[in-house]
């Protein structure tokens, strides 16, 4: 296993399990599991074929073909010691989902949490469930583990059954043993059942979200490991060092490298003096196509050090490749959309705000922000025996092989990705730049290489979640309804980068390659069931001058789109219900309790209880805002707002103290109202939730990607600023709410959870803004010097 | 190049490596240690945290030749197998999100309780204010610094951690 030293305990475990099965298998292929009933008839031995990819995916070197999903083998291991290995094609991005899956599968299977492992996202060994994104883990993604692992029990049980010569309701089944129900004393465990032997069981579904064997998934009131709170099984070793993570990886013969980026964004290279890096120690090759170049060295310092020493001679660009940041916002407004607006129409607008008693406009404005991962992009690529293996913290790593693939001309099943924890995600590496170049460099030596970006790289050349502009009409009328809602987004998302699609990743466009036209892009709505008589909702996607090679190329950053569309749209509702002299708080659901045709009345009805729970966690006193201010130095206030994603709703409540004379805003206490169906670990979720909040306030206060009209210039945390411990609330609570009407039904959904907290927070910190001093700002983030420039311009 | 000796957790090792070449990249890839990690290169995130004669130090602007005393790594916190009791908090308190910054948060939060085993939410703030977390998991961190102090001082966990 050569291969696989140093690699995470869990996957090199897994991956001698792995082998040590298939050996069996190729060894005594007769063992093979038979159940001979009719359900599985023809399945009770492998096939030719079957035989020959178990034995060919023996050989250490590859290749590594997918494996195949409609297998209940490529799901669940049981082993000889009665433990149990589920492989699941999702990789966790610090949330706890491993966790998560790992109850869903134990509570079907009927074994201990404690007696089972995990294995995620590494292409060769777990089935494609795509990686992870959207939050879409536990709500799409559980629901195949589910019914896999029930599938699993339940030939366990037929097993038993047959062994035992009683039918399978005579039997009964408790932490992976199986018992007469007429004498618990005779029993059979999983593993003497079917113990490091394949089942050999075909699942049936169109697609991996379908899969399905002939078991149903339990009631939810027979769910006994979700709903409880286990403990992460990746938090020990992340706490005592022990962990390995992607960044941690060495390989025989491994090698440094540091990529030089263009000086001027758009700049061509037009060549590189290698003398200049002659003293520096063990230079193995400075490798360069297009208007990509890296140095490789031996040593890692001595590859930092020749990649700044360089001497490369670049040609600046004709034509500027941005506005400066200053002037983003005019540059969007002025711009020609590439798309076209598609309104979202319901009633007129144009009528209702004509009519109304009273018309209030806005334009709000979101800028560039980074994912600005915590550690820059990396991975490790090995070239070894004419296949390609990455070790890589790609949160989608299956888009990551196909893309490597393509880009190096290999067969698929010749490259495969091995997923390892790395710093968080959130949308940064569906575009997986280290990967490729990891993976180029190293077929271009032949050796295995460690490609890591620096500090100021990662932070102006990641992808970016895209800046919005926003212009809101609204009209009220004389009662204070609101009878008219006007909402204009623009976006600036034009070629948004994907699933590790060839053309989107860094290296790929500093070569040359091109889509035929770049990815459209794409603006936002709001996300609420307020019902307004009169909407019109039109978004649109405006480019930048440079398409390509761009540092503002824009990807998925948590929650695409929702944080900038909810910070608009809930901080408008908010300067209406304070125009219609409402409480902020009762305006909203005044606007949820109306009837519309569009109903979602399920939503609708647990956005209500939502907000209401999120109101009495908070002790939230009814009155209108802004709240009477004397001459206080510090000025509170709260706010709150209400978004959801997909199926999970969120309200969010801040509360603020504003310093009048600095500027600086501090969010004393934030509270969370979170329905997002069952919910399978409440401490895991609650902290989810804290994180995701806290990385939106991140957001509202302090983050903006700023450049001149030749580069990025946030390079590292001081030019780019991130919340800090100082900026920490001193209570944050934590609300799950179940909204079903019936929550005791057995099929209770689980939905997501993750980005739908991101959305209503910025809002909710602008509204309590409000509240304290009375000044609404409309650019986000909050920054002292803005706040301080607000207050003044309104004479505070 | 020249020969270094370094004590690390409790063990010398001597390293052939330019003087100037910063402590970060010895220990990661001469010594196989782990726990201090690349975040920035410019002593601004925490990553790189180890401690030195019981400071907090950024090993990743630190150069070979201004290295003396005792350096102590995550992995050199527990003791006769048994963790730290601020690795003990992280664990119960359950802090990481991703987990990639929680050497800087252990390791300057060892540093500022062996220092100051009682810290106020205040001190707790101002000393742990460099040691950044894309996670933001500030909350949990502090909390979790909170319990250490709570069980050093030998009161009961209540109120802290709520949730």
């Amino acid at each position: 296993m050569t291969a696989f030293t140093k690699v995470p305990k869990a996957i090199e475990d897994i991956l001698e399990n792995e082998t040590s099965r298939r050996g069996f298998l190729k060894t005594s292929g007769a063992l093979v599991v038979s159940f001979g009933t009719a359900s599985f008839a023809g399945t009770d031995a492998l096939s030719a074929a079957e035989v020959g990819s178990a034995a060919a995916r023996l050989q250490e070197a590859g290749p590594y073909p997918d494996p195949d999903f409609r297998q209940l083998d490529s799901w669940v291991a049981i082993h000889a010691d009665n433990t149990a290995t589920f492989f699941v094609g999702k990789t966790d991005c610090g949330q706890g989902t491993g966790t998560a899956f790992r109850q869903m599968m134990c509570d079907e299977l009927d074994i201990a949490y404690e007696s089972t492992s995990l294995v995620m996202g590494s292409t060769d060994v777990t089935p494609d469930q795509g990686g992870s994104g959207g939050s879409d883990g536990i709500q799409r993604d559980g629901w195949p583990m589910r019914r896999v692992a029930a599938e699993a029990r339940r030939v366990l049980l037929e097993m038993a059954s047959e062994q035992f010569g009683v039918p399978v309701d005579r039997l009964v089944v408790s932490n992976a043993v199986i018992a007469l129900r007429s004498d618990p004393s005779t029993t059979a465990t999983y593993a003497q059942l079917i113990g490091d032997r394949r089942f050999n069981v075909p699942l049936t579904g169109r697609d991996i979200n379908a899969i399905s064997g002939v078991a149903d998934v339990k009631a939810v009131q027979d769910l006994r490991i979700v709903g409880q709170s286990p403990q992460r099984y990746d938090i020990p070793p992340k706490v005592d060092g022990s962990l390995i993570w992607a960044v941690d990886v060495t390989l025989p013969g491994m090698v440094h490298a540091r990529n030089i980026r263009p000086p001027v964004v758009g700049a061509t290279l037009r060549g590189f003096d290698e003398s200049s890096v002659r003293d520096v120690p063990g230079v193995i090759r400075v490798v360069s196509e297009g208007n990509y170049l890296a140095v490789i060295c031996e040593r890692e310092e001595h590859a930092i050090a020749a990649a700044r020493q360089l001497d490369v001679d670049w040609e600046e660009p004709a034509s500027a490749p941005f506005p400066t940041s200053d002037e983003l916002y005019a540059y969007m407004r002025s711009a020609t959309p590439t798309s076209s607006a598609d309104p979202r129409v319901v009633g007129n607008t144009e009528a209702a705000l004509a009519g109304a008693a009273q018309v209030i406009e806005a334009e709000y404005d979101f800028p560039f922000q980074g994912h600005t991962a915590f550690g820059p992009a990396h991975a490790l690529a090995d070239p070894s025996d004419g296949q390609m293996t990455i070790y890589s913290n790609d949160m989608k790593s299956y888009g990551m092989r196909n893309g490597v693939a393509e880009f190096l001309g290999m067969p698929r099943d010749q490259v495969r990705v091995v997923w390892m924890e790395g710093p968080q995600a959130y949308g940064r590496t569906a575009a997986d730049d280290a990967g490729f170049e990891a993976a180029y460099l190293a077929k271009a030596i032949g050796r295995p290489v460690r490609v890591q970006w620096m500090r100021d790289e990662e932070t102006a050349w990641d992808t970016k979640g895209p800046a919005f502009t926003f212009r809101l009409r609204g009209g009220l009328d004389a009662r204070g309804q609101l009878v008219a809602f006007e909402y204009d987004a623009q976006s600036a998302d034009y070629n948004h980068v994907g699933y590790n699609e060839v053309e989107t990743v860094l290296i790929s466009q500093l070569i040359g390659t091109r889509l035929p036209r770049p990815n459209s892009g794409r603006g936002a709505t709001p996300s609420e069931l307020y019902a307004i008589p009169n909407r019109r909702e039109t978004t649109q996607v405006v480019g930048l001058p440079r398409v390509w090679e761009t540092p503002l190329r824009t990807g998925n950053l948590r929650d695409p789109g929702g944080p900038q569309v909810t910070f608009a749209s809930e901080s408008f509702i908010d300067e209406l219900a304070a125009a219609a002299g409402a409480d902020p708080v009762e305006f909203r659901l005044s606007l949820l309790n109306g009837a519309t045709d569009d109903d979602s009345g399920f939503k609708r009805a647990r956005s209500i209880a939502t907000i209401r729970a999120a109101a009495d966690a908070y002790g939230w006193d009814t009155r209108p805002s802004p709240k009477t201010r004397g001459a206080e130095t510090i000025l509170t206030g709260r706010g709150m707002a209400y978004s959801f994603r997909s199926e999970t709703v969120v309200a969010e409540i801040a509360e603020v103290e504003v310093n009048r004379e600095t500027g600086h805003v501090w969010v004393k206490r934030l509270v969370c109202a979170h329905d997002c169906g069952l919910v399978i670990n409440p401490e895991g979720l609650r902290r989810t939730i804290e994180g995701g909040m806290m990385h939106s306030l991140s957001r509202a206060l302090h983050e903006e990607v700023q450049f001149d009209t030749e580069r990025v210039t946030s390079v590292d945390w001081v030019s780019y600023p991130s919340l800090r411990h100082e900026d920490t609330p001193e209570r944050v609570d934590v609300v799950m709410v179940n909204g079903d009407p019936n929550p005791d039904r057995p099929d209770l959904p689980h939905y997501g959870a993750g980005e739908a907290v991101c959305k209503p927070l910025v809002a909710a910190v602008a509204n309590a803004i409000y509240d304290a001093t009375g000044v609404r700002l409309r650019r986000a983030p909050f920054r002292d010097e803005r706040v301080l420039a607000a207050l003044e311009a309104a004479g505070l | 190049m020249s020969a270094v000796t370094l004590l690390v957790n409790g063990t010398e090792h001597t390293v052939d490596v330019d003087p100037s070449t910063r402590l970060l990249y010895v220990l990661r890839n001469d010594l196989g240690l782990r726990g201090p990690r690349f975040g920035c290169g410019l002593g601004q995130c925490g990553a790189c945290t180890v401690i030195i004669d019981g400071v907090a130090t950024r090993s990743c602007v630190t150069r070979m030749d201004r290295v003396s005393g005792e350096i102590t790594t995550l992995e050199g916190l527990a003791k006769d197998g048994t963790l730290d009791p601020v690795q003990q908090a992280w664990i119960d308190e359950q802090v990481p999100q991703c987990g990639f910054c929680q050497n800087g948060q252990i390791m300057t939060a060892k540093a500022l309780l062996d220092e100051n085993p009682n810290p106020t939410d205040a001190e707790i703030r101002e000393g742990m204010s460099r040691a950044l977390c894309r996670c933001m998991t500030y909350y949990r961190v502090q909390l979790a610094i909170k319990r250490v102090a709570a069980g050093s001082q030998g009161r009961g966990m209540d109120g802290v951690g709520a949730g």
